[in-house]
């Protein structure tokens, strides 16, 4: 048994995956029947779908033949890393994680963190040129989030502005 | 008449204030600005700039949104033609004969046919749907459980009828959606599904958070993977606005063929404007070529202003099922519903009757956005091309910035911030795997209205399945469903649709 398309074959195994997930959990609450729906009723119907589809996905990427075998490919690992990575930093910068003691920084620091961190996935890394683009979001970001749209943001770190 | 003539006046009174029209003229501004920038499509700029709306009043919020959705739809043209890159599926065949164009040195009058083309389909949409608006929202107060949850089944196929790729992966993509959908409180019974015991999580996933991640980050992260050589951006002059006398003499025609053809097609629930967009090319292409006229694909004007108009045509009639019956036919429209909720406003017939202000305003609206959008472009043409030129690696740091800071403004809470990064992995995984991500919003949004009006269908029928075929409208919405899935699915049209996707 050879898998002849890749990408349908591993969308297949996700979908039923995902599916048999949700089937399961689903059980957990109350299914009821038809008349008198649980919460459970129309998530078990979906997941078990969902399942089915997946498996019938994954039994026709295994049958029927394409060009090249559908592959999947190399991951970007290095842009999916950084980009994902300059997300939870800004985050963590922005709000702080009470959890583990990490004080609140406000926009402007995370807005350097994402900057620069973001700026790694790409193909070059010139240091000067992204702190210069992180001023121009900073400034940017200050005027028209804070001032003009008047969102609620901790701009300043905590320990500063008290 | 009288009526529509009466309602357009009260709609224009209320969209033709300073403070509505300075917002739509925003609204325009910053949404060309966002969707002319490559690799973003008017789904992410509308997610990306929803945010910078929560401030405002409902009508000026949602007159803001329409202006937004009309620049984005209209910079991802401008970017179609100039980069070779379309932002979304409908300018696909845009980027044809547009980019032939640009390659050319006529970059604008195939411009300028595009925005000509879509300003006149724009206020020939916008009459219709101010005209079956009424009529249509009378049909919907006949509507029970079991019709709306088939007009739903109906809108779910036709959306993925048009997707590219494989079908059964579309609709495993719309399912899984109205799972996701289901995640959080349930209203009937107050259990909160799937939440695993995450306080944020038993209010439902934000669905900016899935359109941000899915859109943006995975976008992004795939945008990226490719080398920076491969990615052509073209820089060549733009010399000479306007299109001359012949021009316009091959262009007109295109422009009312492909209105009349996008007007009638955006109406179907799914993906109304890239159907049309499709069709219109397709036609403009089967009539004869005038002697010393421009063959097709290699940059003929009527090959960009036929399928730009028949696009705005439709994205001006998709309104229709949105505002009458409450059910988006596309990713769009969906990301509109998540607007008004966020604003208080449940789309459906109600609207019209219980915020007649609301509901004309907003049709008004349409037109002066799509009356600025020509105001607003043409003269900006050359800003627009500079903005081209601006390296990818000063962009997706400020794009990230954007989506990080969007997410978060909606609820201030870092939580959000971590599920958007989840979201883009998911996102990235669905791009490796072929999967296209759009159904999956679709069913998002509709998840818990299906999953109501199926229990009420239920309910009334004592859980007797076959009330969705003994009442009349319900089984004539399911077998126009049923037909849709046969005609794609005949082998003639089958290969004619994946060859449509692969070669153009």
């Amino acid at each position: 048994m050879k898998i002849k398309s890749q990408k349908d074959f591993f969308s297949g195994l996700m979908f039923s995956g995902v599916g048999a997930a949700f089937a399961i959990g689903a059980t957990n609450y109350t299914v009821g029947n038809g008349a008198r729906m649980g919460p459970g009723y129309f998530p078990l119907l979906l997941g078990v779908l969902l399942s089915i589809m997946g498996v019938a996905i994954m039994f026709k990427a295994l049958t029927v033949q394409t060009p090249d075998g559908d592959k999947i490919g190399a991951w970007a690992w290095r842009p999916l890393g950084y980009i994902i990575a300059a997300n939870l930093l800004f985050g963590v910068l922005l709000g702080g994680l009470p959890s583990i003691k990490v004080p609140a920084m406000g926009m402007v620091a995370g807005i350097y963190g994402l900057t620069i961190v973001a700026s790694l996935a790409g193909d070059r890394f010139n240091l000067k040129e992204v702190l210069v683009l992180a001023t121009i979001l900073s400034i940017g970001s200050y005027l028209a989030f804070i001032v003009l749209l008047k969102l609620q943001f901790p701009v300043w770190p905590t320990f500063i502005t008290g | 008449m009288t009526d529509l003539i009466n309602n357009l006046s009260l709609g224009f009174g209320v969209a033709f204030t300073v403070q509505n029209l300075i917002y739509a003229f925003i609204g325009c501004l910053l949404g060309t600005l966002i969707g002319v920038l490559p690799g973003i499509g008017p789904v992410a700029t509308i997610a990306m700039l929803l945010p910078a709306t929560y401030a405002l009043p409902p009508v000026a919020a949602l007159i803001m949104l329409a202006g937004i959705y009309y620049g984005a739809q209209y910079g991802g043209s401008t970017t179609a033609i100039l980069v070779n890159l379309p932002g979304e599926s409908s300018s696909v065949v845009t980027v044809i004969d547009g980019y032939q164009m640009a390659r050319k040195g006529r970059a604008g009058p195939a411009l300028a046919a595009a925005g000509i083309g879509s300003f006149f389909a724009g206020c020939v949409g916008t009459l219709i749907l101010a005209a079956f608006a009424a009529p249509l929202t009378e049909v919907a107060f006949k509507f029970g459980p079991a019709e709306y949850f088939s007009l739903m089944i109906l809108g779910l196929i036709g959306a993925v009828v048009l997707a590219s790729g494989s079908l059964l992966k579309a609709v495993a993509m719309i399912v899984l959606g109205l799972l996701m959908g289901l995640v959080g409180t349930d209203v009937n019974s107050g259990v909160a599904r799937f939440s695993f015991d995450i306080p944020e999580l038993t209010d439902g996933i934000g669905f900016i958070t899935i359109a941000m991640g899915v859109f943006g980050y995975g976008e992004i992260i795939s945008n990226l993977s490719v080398k920076e050589e491969h990615r052509e951006v073209f820089t060549g002059k733009v010399s000479g606005l306007m299109p001359t006398k012949a021009d316009f003499k091959n262009m007109i025609p295109a422009i009312l063929r492909g209105t009349a053809l996008g007007s009638a097609l955006g109406i179907l629930p799914g993906g109304g404007a890239l159907l049309a967009a499709f069709a219109a090319y397709t036609i403009e292409k089967k009539t004869k070529l005038k002697p010393g006229e421009v063959p097709f694909g290699q940059g003929n004007i009527r090959g960009v202003a036929a399928p730009e108009s028949a696009n705005n045509a439709g994205s001006q009639t998709s309104f229709i099922p949105l505002l009458t019956l409450g059910i988006p036919p596309n990713a769009v429209m969906a990301l509109m519903v998540g607007a008004m909720t966020i604003h208080n406003i449940q789309p459906g017939p109600q609207v019209m009757t219980s915020n007649p202000e609301l509901f004309w305003g907003l049709i008004a609206s349409m037109w002066i956005g799509n009356a600025m959008l020509v105001i607003l472009n043409l003269p900006l043409i050359g800003i627009w091309i500079k903005l081209l030129t601006v390296p990818y690696r000063w962009l997706f740091p400020a794009i990230v910035l954007f989506c990080a800071i969007g997410v978060y403004s909606t609820n201030n809470n870092t939580f959000d911030i971590w599920m958007v990064g989840g979201f883009g992995v998911i996102g990235y995984m669905f791009i490796k795997l072929g999967v296209e991500p759009a159904p999956l919003l679709l069913g998002f949004i509709l998840g818990p209205m299906m999953e109501e009006n199926l229990r009420r269908a239920l309910l009334l029928s004592r859980g007797d399945w076959s009330v969705f075929v003994t009442r009349p409208l319900s089984a004539g919405l399911l077998a126009a469903a049923l037909l849709l899935l046969v005609i794609v699915l005949m082998p003639a049209i089958k290969n004619k649709r994946e060859e449509a996707f692969v070669e153009d």
